[in-house]
């Protein structure tokens, strides 16, 4: 690698249109032939793939520049055209023109007096809003004073300009041709130009009307030589060609001296070619298309949308040095840590510049070479010359390598890379990790940072990228590791946590386990805790004093568990409550939260490495599964289910007959069949809950209720409607309508409101769904699938949208947000200047610090 | 509390901001030593020196993913029960995308109007909500004829529905009047019958004649414009009215309305009558009734700033290429997000100058963004 000192920075960029006399002086060739390429398939010169204008063959060299293929960044060339021609991008400007500039002395058409008076007011327009208002204020003044028809400069006579689109001008019924839109631009002088917004020495408004075209460099436009070996030409280069052959006959048709009529439709039939090298995309004009009929791509094309230049190629970059490969998880690495494939290590490198302390180790590497790992794959000289190394060349490379020379150096244990999963929606979605080589072929993770990814292993594929640079590396390693990122600048709160087994682990360890001395033991032995100083030496230690070995002694807590307990740690002792997601979860509670701010970011993700562990190993020991036994009711609890069932449809059945009777009293503002509708759903929702309720005293507790309980995975709701009822099926909000034919399915009786039509479903999963349940049950889900499929695009949308109005927005060093222009937007960030991400849950706990500096009093 | 353990609290007022002092205030019990509570304060500080955001930070951005990452989560359905007694209102990503696009008509305008105190029991709730509800002449017509020979309509007034409205034939009568100048109103000979003629006598006027038929519909008769549908509901052992349609305007000038607890939902009508700042704390408002209403949780001062950069400039601009993109003074940065071709035309036309100031500029020309680490430099001397 080359030393890399910026020199220069790109200040400033200014746009302006060009001027036919700077189109002329910056360009390298004219050109005068539609021809590309002669017999031998060598560029003509003066056509459209002059060498002149850069090379795209390898062995050809740039008569201008004298460079090769890839050296040469091209050059831009013109062609004179025969009659000047109008810039389809400028015709509504061009257009204002006319409208309020005189026909014959170029002034604009407001008397010389008020001009003053309106500048002013024109220029804070321009300014505050923008020019195309400016403009339309302008056009606003002008026909407050055209009333009279006649130039207050001149007093020449004015007509009425109208535009056929898309480019042809007429005054009065007289049609304007571009030689005379030119002249009449000319006129305007340099001091009314302002008035437009515009800027005189940016653009003179003949420059609007074309007489030359520039065209781009060869290296823009490169052509593919196809298996066959045939060329085949990219769609600028074809347009051009239009361009340069109609131009070319108008030319001759002039010179020869051809009837007006010839000549004006060239002439028309060079605007159009013009017209469609800029856009091919204008309303009124039949786009231009292959031979085959596939619509060209040309200039607009090439830079618009996502796929065009601007946000494909300049605000998206591509980069080495990356990998992506499916994940797996791995509860036993750190959490800042990523397994990385020894294969992937082999081929991702990281740069290390020789110097008289560590010349000894590279030499290691490059002595191993690139097939045995730990080695280098390359080289790089002083001069920037990159050397591969292989068993031919290793010889040589030895015999050289001094102090200053770079050796490309397979990655290690503890190098920094980042990782990243799409889509990339906040900024935890790319963070960096250490390095862990390991043998397979996946990246490993521990399973506590899936939620920052929103990442599972049911296919998932992320992304590996090894900064090249030591300010790379540093920065990733202290502004983007795992650890620092643990609490969200959404919240505040925790966005890691254990998941799954981790926490049904401590949840059963914390709430019911006793254990002897020596399985304690064994168990924190085995997630990696070798100071057992904390834990109490007695014969039976309950659970709770085995979580409370892995806790900092001096650690006071007061939260909540999920069941509402109090959750009481004092002094690293677990007094009370369980151990389940409300505390060890993501974006729940503030336990990860106080751990992190008092101990410190390595000890927290250190710890919650720990807790995973610790929560695994338990599972590990005690032994942990689910079948469809857990989902079995005892048969009395089965009675009272069904029960609980037949009430609430006979509820449903009662309010059906109150209202059939017409007595049921209609809810405000309803009609008597939306309260029907209403009823109906609100009974019949209870239904699921109610049993539900019964089926869960009932149960016995099992795997599934474990799981639920500790918020594991699943809830209540999953398991009642598995083992007792499904529920009744809601689409937007209500029942399953009657369709066109005044039922839901053919099945039932037409006008049939009765719970069973209308998506009411009795059955639990595992009693399995009759045909029209499950129908029902698919139409929900189809909903559900639908909703997603459809929400993804609107709120990828929104959040481009914020993202990009938003992302100039910084904090100043004097605590004000500003924008990029220095426009305050608010005089301090949040009211309170406070960093969401360093706050707890957004404020700063007060209760916590009294409490702390008065003492406990428990 | 003690005198003054509350002044060495008030004392800091300078460092903390007021709702630490006022949280200060509750949580510092009576028995603390004057030592203990200023050992409290100064943690305190310095707690808040320790949460401050570091000057650098690309706040905008943090927001904008704070928000656009729950994005994903949300619920598209447009309407929404909550409970059986609400009025429908959008929810959800769609309302979410409203407000950020200040769009100028939203789906479901809304307002909750409160009562000044002492008038506002549920008997006269109830007669205020049907005092403002509008109400159009067919709800209290009976029959509408065209009498083709004396070239007449004639409506019947149901008299029943009219005096809900506490309205007889005679004043509808004379609406008609204020509201129709071309015809002529006349209280026929039946005491609930209007007849209506053209003014001006020409013939073949029976395609005017259906056309006031027509009219007759959009007619207001009673109730204040926009006021679709009212539902009075309690709301925390307080009566309020709900209503679908806005009317701020209308609603704020009266008499028995509680000015202060009166809002509407729609954005551009409070930055109408209530002004720039009122709109700000609407949108913050209505963003964080969409996102709690969806379960989830975002840090107030994420929606403080979309909502300030949306009123930054003085008038209420949406989030989209023609409000707060538009203003954005690099041409690079409002190419890169939509229209590129026509940013490019128009900077060039007035020899606009980049300075390259933003981010994405600096991502486009690979140089350094100047956000957070990017943004110190260092000059030294060379010798």
């Amino acid at each position: 690698m080359r030393p890399q000192f910026i020199s220069k920075k790109v200040g400033s960029i200014q746009f302006r249109v060009l001027s036919p006399k700077m189109i002329k002086a910056m360009a390298a060739a004219k050109i005068v032939t539609p021809e590309l390429y002669d017999r031998e398939g060598y560029p003509v010169d003066g056509g459209l793939m002059d060498t002149r204008l850069g090379v795209i063959d390898p062995g050809l060299v740039c008569r201008t520049d004298g460079l090769r293929l890839k050296d040469t960044l091209g050059h831009f060339g013109y062609i004179e055209l025969a009659r000047p021609t109008v810039h389809i991008k400028f015709v509504r400007q061009v257009y204002d023109f006319l409208k309020c500039t005189c026909n014959s002395c170029g002034r604009v058409l407001i008397p010389q007096k008020d001009i003053k008076r309106y500048s002013d007011t024109l220029q804070e327009i321009g300014e505050d809003q923008s020019v195309q208002a400016q403009r339309r204020q302008v056009r606003e003044i002008v026909t407050k004073y055209k009333g009279k028809g006649k130039c207050p400069h001149c007093a020449s006579k004015q007509g009425k300009i109208k535009l056929e689109k898309p480019y042809t001008f007429h005054e009065e019924d007289r049609k304007l041709s571009p030689i005379e839109l030119r002249a009449w631009l000319e006129r305007i002088p340099d001091e009314d130009l302002e008035l437009f917004g515009m800027n005189a020495v940016a653009i003179r408004p003949e420059w609007m009307i074309l007489t030359v075209l520039q065209i781009p460099p060869v290296t823009m436009r490169p052509s593919i030589t196809l298996e066959s070996g045939e060329r085949s030409e990219d769609d600028l280069t074809h347009k051009l060609g239009d361009v340069v052959r109609i131009n070319q006959r108008l030319f001759e048709n002039i010179n020869a001296g051809a009837p007006e009529i010839i000549i004006e439709d060239l002439w028309d039939l060079l605007q159009y070619h013009v017209t469609t090298y800029f856009d091919n995309t204008v309303a009124q004009l039949p786009p231009a298309r292959h031979r085959g009929g596939q619509v060209l791509k040309t200039l607009t094309k090439r830079i618009k949308s996502k796929e065009g230049r601007i946000r494909h190629n300049l605000a998206g970059k591509r980069t080495d040095f990356s990998a992506r490969t499916v994940i797996s998880p791995d509860p036993l690495i750190s959490l800042n840590e990523v397994g990385v494939p020894k294969k992937m290590a082999m081929h991702l490198t990281i740069p290390e510049r020789i110097t008289e302390w560590n010349k000894a180790y590279l030499l290691e590497f490059v002595n191993r070479g690139p097939k045995v790992y730990p080695g280098a794959n390359y080289i790089i000289r002083p001069d920037g010359k990159r050397k591969a190394i292989a068993d031919f060349t290793m010889d040589e490379i030895t015999e050289e390598l001094t102090e200053g020379y770079i050796v490309e150096r397979h990655l290690l244990d503890g190098d920094i890379a980042l990782f990243n999963r799409q889509p990339s929606l906040h900024r935890m979605s790319m963070m960096a990790h250490k390095v862990r080589v390991l043998p397979g072929k996946t990246f490993r993770l521990n399973p506590s940072v899936c939620h920052p990814y929103n990442a599972d292993f049911d296919g998932d594929e992320m992304n590996l990228h090894v900064p090249q640079t030591e300010e790379a590396r540093s920065e990733a390693e202290v502004l983007m590791l795992v650890q620092t990122q643990l609490i969200s600048p959404r919240d505040g709160l925790s966005v890691v946590g254990s998941i799954h087994d981790a926490i049904t682990g401590n949840y059963l360890l914390t709430k019911e386990l006793i254990l002897s001395y020596p399985e304690s033991v064994d168990l924190l032995y085995s997630c990696g805790v070798s100071d057992l100083s904390n834990l109490a030496k007695k014969e039976k230690l309950d659970g709770k004093e085995v979580f409370s070995a892995l806790l900092p002694t001096d650690f006071t807590f007061f939260g909540k568990d999920k069941s509402g307990n109090e959750v009481k740690i004092i002094n690293g002792k677990l007094k009370s409550g369980l151990m389940d997601k409300a505390n060890l979860g993501e974006e729940s509670g503030l336990l990860l939260r106080n751990l992190y701010s008092q101990y410190g970011a390595a000890f927290t993700a250190d710890l919650l490495g720990k807790i995973s562990k610790l929560g695994i190993a338990v599972l590990l020991r005690r032994g942990f599964s689910i079948g469809i036994g857990d989902l079995d009711l005892m048969p009395k609890t089965a009675e009272l289910v069904k029960q609980s069932i037949n009430d609430s449809e006979q509820k449903a059945f009662d309010i059906i007959e109150k209202y059939e009777a017409g007595k049921l009293p209609a809810l405000a503002g309803r009609t008597v069949q939306e309260t029907l509708e209403l009823r109906l759903l609100e009974v019949l929702n209870k239904a699921r809950n109610k049993s539900g309720e019964v089926a869960m005293k009932q149960i016995k507790e099992n795997a599934a209720l474990v799981m639920a309980r500790s918020g594991a995975r699943g809830n209540i709701l999953n398991i009642a409607q598995m083992s007792a009822i499904t529920g009744q099926q809601a689409l937007r909000g209500r029942r399953i309508d009657k369709g066109f034919t005044d039922r839901t399915l053919s099945y039932f009786k037409k006008h049939d409101i009765s719970p069973a039509a209308r998506g009411f479903i009795k059955n639990s999963f595992k009693s399995g769904l009759d045909p029209a349940e499950f129908f029902f049950g698919a139409m929900t889900g189809r909903d559900a699938l639908m909703d997603t499929a459809l929400r993804t695009p609107k709120s990828g949308y929104l959040y481009r949208r914020l993202s990009n109005a938003m992302q100039d927005l910084k904090v100043e060093y004097d605590h004000t947000v500003r924008d990029a222009s220095g426009r305050i937007v608010q005089f301090k960030y949040g009211e309170d200047g406070f960093d969401v991400s360093k706050t707890k849950a957004g404020s700063i706990d007060v209760k916590e610090i009294v409490q702390a500096v008065i003492g406990e009093k428990q | 509390m003690k005198k003054e353990i509350e002044s060495i609290i008030q004392s800091y007022a300078d460092k903390l901001s007021p709702f630490l002092i006022e949280k200060a205030t509750q949580e510092i019990p009576d028995s603390v030593t004057k030592k203990q509570a200023t050992q409290i304060m100064d943690t305190l500080v310095a707690s808040a020196v320790v949460a401050t955001v570091s000057p650098g930070e690309c706040v905008g951005l943090v927001s904008a993913e704070s928000i656009g990452e729950p994005g994903t989560q949300m619920t598209l359905n447009t309407f929404h029960f909550a409970g059986v007694a609400e009025m429908n209102v959008t929810v959800g990503l769609p309302r979410l995308i409203e407000i950020f696009d200040a769009r100028k008509t939203i789906k479901t305008p809304m307002m909750e109007v409160y009562l000044k105190e002492g008038k506002s029991s549920l008997e006269q709730i109830k007669q205020f909500a049907k005092f403002i509800k509008e109400t159009l002449l067919p709800e209290v017509l009976k029959d509408v004829t065209i009498d083709i020979l004396d070239q007449k309509v004639i409506i019947e007034i149901d008299p029943n529905a009219a005096a809900d409205y506490s309205l007889d034939t005679k004043e509808i009568a004379k609406i008609l009047k204020t509201k129709l100048k071309t015809f002529s109103v006349v209280q026929g000979e039946e005491t609930d019958k209007i007849e209506l003629s053209m003014k001006s006598s020409k013939s073949e006027n029976l395609k005017e004649l259906h056309n006031i038929k027509v009219k007759l519909k959009k007619i207001k008769i009673h109730g204040m414009k926009g006021v679709k549908q009212v539902l009075p509901v309690e709301r925390n052992g307080e009566y309020v009215i709900l209503t679908s349609g806005s009317n701020l305007k209308e609603i704020l000038a009266m008499d028995d309305v509680d000015s202060m607890k009166t809002t509407s939902n729609d954005l551009y009508e409070i930055e109408a009558v209530l002004g720039i700042e009122a709109a700000r704390s609407a949108v913050i408002e209505e963003t964080v009734k969409v996102i709690e209403a969806q379960g989830l949780n975002i840090d107030i001062r994420h929606i403080m700033l979309v909502a300030d950069i949306m009123c930054a400039s003085g008038q209420l601009k949406g989030i989209t290429r023609f409000g707060v993109v538009k203003d954005k003074s690099s041409v690079l940065a409002r190419a890169s997000f939509e229209t590129p071709v026509k940013h490019i035309f128009t900077a060039a036309m007035s020899g606009e100058i980049d300075r390259l100031q933003s981010v994405v500029e600096n991502v486009m020309i690979n140089q350094p963004v100047p956000l957070g680490t990017g943004l110190p430099s260092l000059i030294t001397k060379m010798k």
